[in-house]
């Protein structure tokens, strides 16, 4: 695989074809876990893990899985995946468990993991399907950490609370007070703020790709640029 | 024709058996591997969780090695036996630490360690697990809000039956709105509890030490 390849990956996984904003799949832990920062970017991570290497497994098996039967042996590699980090986790890494424990078992029903898992993996050699998986992932994760943030903000007027859960006690100093003796815009924190949030996002997005498509094309035709001033 | 379709339906299934085999075993294997690990981990997690719930002064035995343990019991919420643990000041019961469970949280059962003392005050009540909403239902969690302590020195005699109850429902307890389910039946079983205690207190403090090595 050629290194445009792995570029147009990162690009797809990030930007383009972006599984929070452009794909909407997966939106029910999106939208759940949404409320902080912190949330949002622990399910990213753990999901950003579940979907490396979820894609890298269903990748290796690929030729010995008819046609037929794949969508039951994916999402049987991926609900076994996940119990398996969830119990490793839980026995390994019992301070990150603590943090992200409650977010592993929801990727299992996070369809971007399957969604993945059909539209690459079982095409493609096991790198760049680890690659795809790890970008799709990051996508989301960037996505939920914009949301948690703008939800954050409105709803509780800090950012990163919680921040000590990961990092120890210390770490309560990072929290950033936005908006000093804010008292709460509960609406932000509930689902339907997750929903217009995510409106606000998608529409911001598709208004950048549109101003960019504008300029190209003002690029390429100079004299209507100049005719229309 | 029709064979042909049965056979080719036999070998699928063959292959769907053997990716369920490799995954059943392979789940089974991380199962038993972790499993000391894990209960090792929570059994640490719920030491640390009792000195938060029962200050030292109220006992002066080893509260480790005078644990009980405790059969299943329809008022505790609990469907195996539990572990228990009697707090004594100079020979005398001072307090027991009890397992509870919440069967009705908003995403399944909450498991609650509470320490309720000899006269039947609440010493203090703390989350052990539970799998409520992150960001909304999980503020009955000490490491996310206050909210748990609202029951420290809280009792029967205190609170009459109609005031166990979230204030949404015209009790004494706070919740957040949005997410009122789950603090809900925090506040049930943690009545329900106190219930339990005061009609077996004597039971309890006679049940038989755990060995140490236990």
């Amino acid at each position: 695989m050629s290194d445009a390849n792995y570029k147009e990956i990162i690009w797809n996984g990030l930007w383009k074809n972006n599984a929070g904003i452009v794909a909407l799949l997966g939106l029910c832990p999106l939208l759940a876990v949404s409320t902080t920062v912190v949330n949002g970017v622990g399910l990213g991570i753990a999901t950003v893990l579940v979907m490396a290497f979820s894609n890298a497994i269903v990748s290796m098996v690929r030729q010995w899985v008819p046609g037929e039967i794949r969508i039951p042996v994916y999402i049987l590699i991926i609900a076994v995946l996940v119990t398996i980090i969830d119990l490793a986790m839980n026995a390994y890494m019992q301070a990150l468990y603590l943090v992200l424990g409650i977010f592993v078992p929801l990727i299992v029903v996070n369809c971007n993991v399957l969604g993945r898992a059909e539209a690459f993996a079982s095409k493609n050699p096991v790198f760049p399907s680890m690659v795809d998986g790890f970008m799709v992932g990051l996508g989301l994760t960037l996505t939920l950490a914009v949301l948690g943030g703008m939800r954050e903000i409105l709803g509780k007027g800090t950012l990163l609370s919680g921040i000590d859960l990961a990092f120890g006690e210390s770490a309560k100093a990072w929290v950033i007070t936005v908006i000093p003796d804010y008292h709460g815009f509960l609406l932000a924190v509930l689902p339907p703020g997750a929903f217009i949030g995510l409106g606000l996002l998608i529409a911001g997005k598709n208004w950048l790709d549109q101003r960019k498509a504008a300029s190209t094309d003002a690029l390429k035709a100079p004299e209507s640029v100049v005719a229309a001033a | 024709m029709s064979s042909d379709y049965f056979h080719h339906s036999i070998k699928l299934a063959a292959v769907l058996a053997a990716f369920a085999l490799v995954g059943t075993s392979l789940l089974a294997l991380t199962f038993d591997a972790t499993k000391d690990n894990i209960a090792a981990s929570e059994k640490k997690a719920k030491l640390a969780l009792i000195a938060q719930i029962l200050p030292l002064e109220l006992y002066d035995n080893d509260i480790i090695s005078d644990a009980a343990s405790l059969p299943p019991q329809v008022e505790l919420g609990t469907a195996e036996a539990t572990v228990t643990y009697r707090a004594l000041k100079e020979g005398k019961p001072s307090a027991v630490v009890l397992e509870a469970i919440a069967p009705d949280g908003y995403a399944g059962k909450i498991k609650l360690l509470i320490a309720i003392k000899a006269n039947g005050d609440v010493s203090g009540v703390r989350v052990v697990s539970h799998k409520e909403t992150p960001g909304l239902g999980d503020y009955i969690e000490i490491a996310k809000s206050q909210w748990i302590k609202g029951f420290d020195g809280t009792s029967l005699e205190k609170y009459p039956s109609k005031d166990w109850k979230v204030k949404k429902d015209g009790g004494q307890f706070d919740s957040v709105a949005g997410a009122t389910i789950t603090p809900r039946a925090v506040v049930k079983a943690v009545h329900k509890a106190l219930g339990y205690f005061s009609v077996n207190r004597e039971k309890i403090f006679s049940l038989p030490a755990l060995e140490q090595a236990k």
